[in-house]
């Protein structure tokens, strides 16, 4: 795949021996399959009630049990890690494409640019993350594109704190110097030589933060201000579920071990990219 | 290129440094790194800039590439590079000089290449930029530079990353790179500083070759004297932001006229000096290089000068010219 002694082979060596980093990727694989092929797993809707059959315990027919409308428990927790995914990811690729160029322009540029944007994302990261998005939603409204652009929006201040900081290190470097010494334009310097430098925090932080955002949208969901019945989502489900919580306990439970697992996978994940990719860091 | 052709052009300043003033500005205090400096630099030659750390001779070379960051930098006075003055010019104008005409090889090669890239992308980035080549034929110049800097296997060491090559090897690139678009003027920041003695030689050389090679002129900044010895035709000493002597190198080394020139040659060690000579010991110069913050009255050497007077604490000595080609700053030239 690359260059047999490119920084990026040697990582992937060292990420191949990691055991934590490998269960984690085995998970976040495990649910990517299963929210590609929901469809193929589960054929039959999983929102379509049957209320003979509510809050029934897990058997044979219903492997997860149901919950208060007689649904599939199992059937939805398949088809509600499309909407978690699918935020995960709206929300990461959001705070990559708009933290990440601020946080270099902010960091190598410096002076009256940086004090601006710096001040501006102080006052953003003031807020808890969660109450950021929490109060985003409440001005744009409920649903799946609302939930990805605030909790986006809470998520790029960490993202330009991050990349600024490792800008403001990578710039002092000697290579930078001889680039500006051969006639290299700032914006050259600025995505060949620097970007590819601080790629190494990003990628561990695009990990730990995919975990972030699903854990940000179950507790939307959870909150009745994530997607909306009847679209299954795991947050919602633990939300619903909390009700019954001493009659039918496996209504809240088996959500809430999906979005524990794919957190957990997200987060082993970082951790073993980051220990992978800057073995310095490695304990 | 001839003999002949080099002499006439030798005489022909390609470089002229005239009350170069670059500042360094904090909240509390202004610091002047380097402070009234006159140097000029003609077509061809080698010019070598001595001193000890912290006298200002890094600060003009990035001062006259302008790689330094103003504000917190002021630069003044003028820097009139083949009939510009470089101080004159817009950001983008000197951008586009920088590599091209101008160029410059730093002291550290372990950090002056980034670690990610290629030596490939490294290498024909200026190429690319000033010549806008297409990505092959950069790679092709790139490849000939490689040769001419004498890197074996250059077709495979292209791909290669910078941490697989040696120390050595690491600053044949930077020089490759520095001289990748035939620059005019090359500033040579301590480029044999961080390596091993036997690769110090063998650098020092190619740089000297290429030099002659290309009709590149050299300024070769270095505390080294024997770096001077074997590469400069014309020396100047840097004390503590200002030129103290300026000599043709065979005549600094024979007769140094500046306090200060004649300390740092004492302090060269002299392998089997003990038995030949009487002075056994190796001399030094007493005290350090002053504070710039905190600079001293008159003369900024009378603190470590053995031949101090009273008027070097009181004045600051005037540069003296003692011909074509030498002039000292110092009142003791002043008294004759």
């Amino acid at each position: 795949m690359f260059a047999s002694d490119s920084p990026l082979s040697l990582a992937w060596k060292r990420l191949k021996r990691n055991k934590a980093a490998l269960l984690g990727g085995t998970i976040i694989i495990f649910f990517l399959l299963i929210a590609l092929l929901a469809p193929v797993i589960y054929p039959e809707d999983p929102s379509r009630p049957d209320l003979m059959h509510s809050l029934e315990l897990p058997s044979w027919q219903n492997p997860l049990g149901t919950d208060q409308l007689g649904r599939s428990i199992l059937g939805r927790i398949i088809y509600g890690s499309r909407p978690s995914l699918l935020i995960a990811i709206g929300v990461t690729l959001f705070g990559l494409s708009i933290g990440v160029p601020i946080g270099l322009i902010s960091g190598y540029f410096g002076g009256r640019v940086d004090f601006v944007i710096q001040r501006i994302n102080d006052i953003l990261l003031a807020f808890p993350g969660f109450l950021l998005a929490l109060a985003l939603v409440a001005v744009l409204g409920v649903g799946l594109n609302n939930t990805v652009i605030s909790i986006g929006i809470s998520m790029v201040p960490l993202y330009i704190r991050l990349v600024r900081g490792c800008t403001l290190s990578v710039k002092e470097n000697v290579f930078v110097e001889a680039a500006h010494s051969v006639g290299t334009p700032n914006r050259v310097i600025l995505y060949r030589h620097i970007l590819p430098n601080v790629m190494v925090p990003i990628i561990v932080q695009t990990s730990l933060g995919m975990g972030m955002a699903i854990l940000f949208a179950a507790g939307l969901g959870f909150l009745g201000l994530g997607v909306q019945p009847p679209t299954p989502e795991w947050g919602t489900m633990l939300g619903s579920g909390r009700d019954y919580i001493y009659a039918a306990p496996h209504v809240a439970t088996f959500p809430g071990i999906a979005i524990f697992l794919a957190v957990f996978g997200f987060n082993l994940m970082g951790d073993g990219l980051r220990d992978a990719l800057d073995p310095r860091f490695s304990i | 290129m001839t003999s002949i052709d080099d002499d006439r052009k030798c005489m022909k300043p390609l470089l002229t440094i005239n009350n170069l003033v670059t500042s360094f500005h904090s909240q509390e205090q202004t610091v002047r790194a380097v402070d009234g400096l006159d140097v000029s630099v003609r077509q061809g030659e080698t010019l070598g800039l001595v001193g000890e750390s912290g006298c200002g001779k890094s600060v003009t070379a990035l001062s006259v590439l302008r790689l330094l960051r103003c504000p917190p930098a002021e630069i003044r006075g003028s820097i009139v590079f083949n009939g510009r003055n470089l101080l004159d010019l817009s950001r983008e104008e000197m951008r586009r000089l920088r590599g091209d005409a101008l160029s410059m090889v730093f002291q550290e090669p372990m950090t002056s290449l980034n670690p990610v890239l290629t030596i490939d992308d490294q290498l024909t980035e200026g190429i690319r930029l000033h010549r806008g080549a297409s990505r092959a034929k950069a790679r092709e110049m790139a490849l000939e530079f490689l040769d001419m800097v004498r890197i074996p296997d250059a077709r495979n060491r292209i791909r290669e990353y910078p941490h697989a090559l040696s120390g050595g090897m690491r600053q044949r690139v930077m020089i490759a790179m520095a001289l990748s678009c035939h620059p005019e003027l090359l500033f040579a920041d301590e480029p044999t500083t961080a390596l091993d003695v036997t690769i110090q030689a063998q650098i020092l050389e190619l740089l000297a070759q290429l030099k002659d090679e290309l009709g590149t002129s050299v300024v070769m900044i270095t505390h080294d004297l024997g770096v001077i010895a074997e590469m400069a035709s014309r020396v100047v000493v840097m004390y503590a932001g200002r030129v103290v002597e300026e000599a043709p190198v065979r005549d600094l080394f024979k007769d140094p006229r500046h306090p200060y020139t004649r300390g740092l040659l004492g302090s060269i060690p002299v392998l089997g000096r003990r038995k030949s000579q009487k002075d056994r010991k190796l001399q030094e110069i007493p005290g350090i290089v002053p504070d710039l913050k905190n600079l001293p009255s008159g003369c900024r050497f009378h603190p470590r000068c053995p031949q101090k007077m009273d008027v070097c604490e009181r004045q600051d000595p005037a540069m003296i010219r003692l011909g074509e080609f030498r002039a000292v700053t110092c009142w003791l030239e002043a008294e004759v």
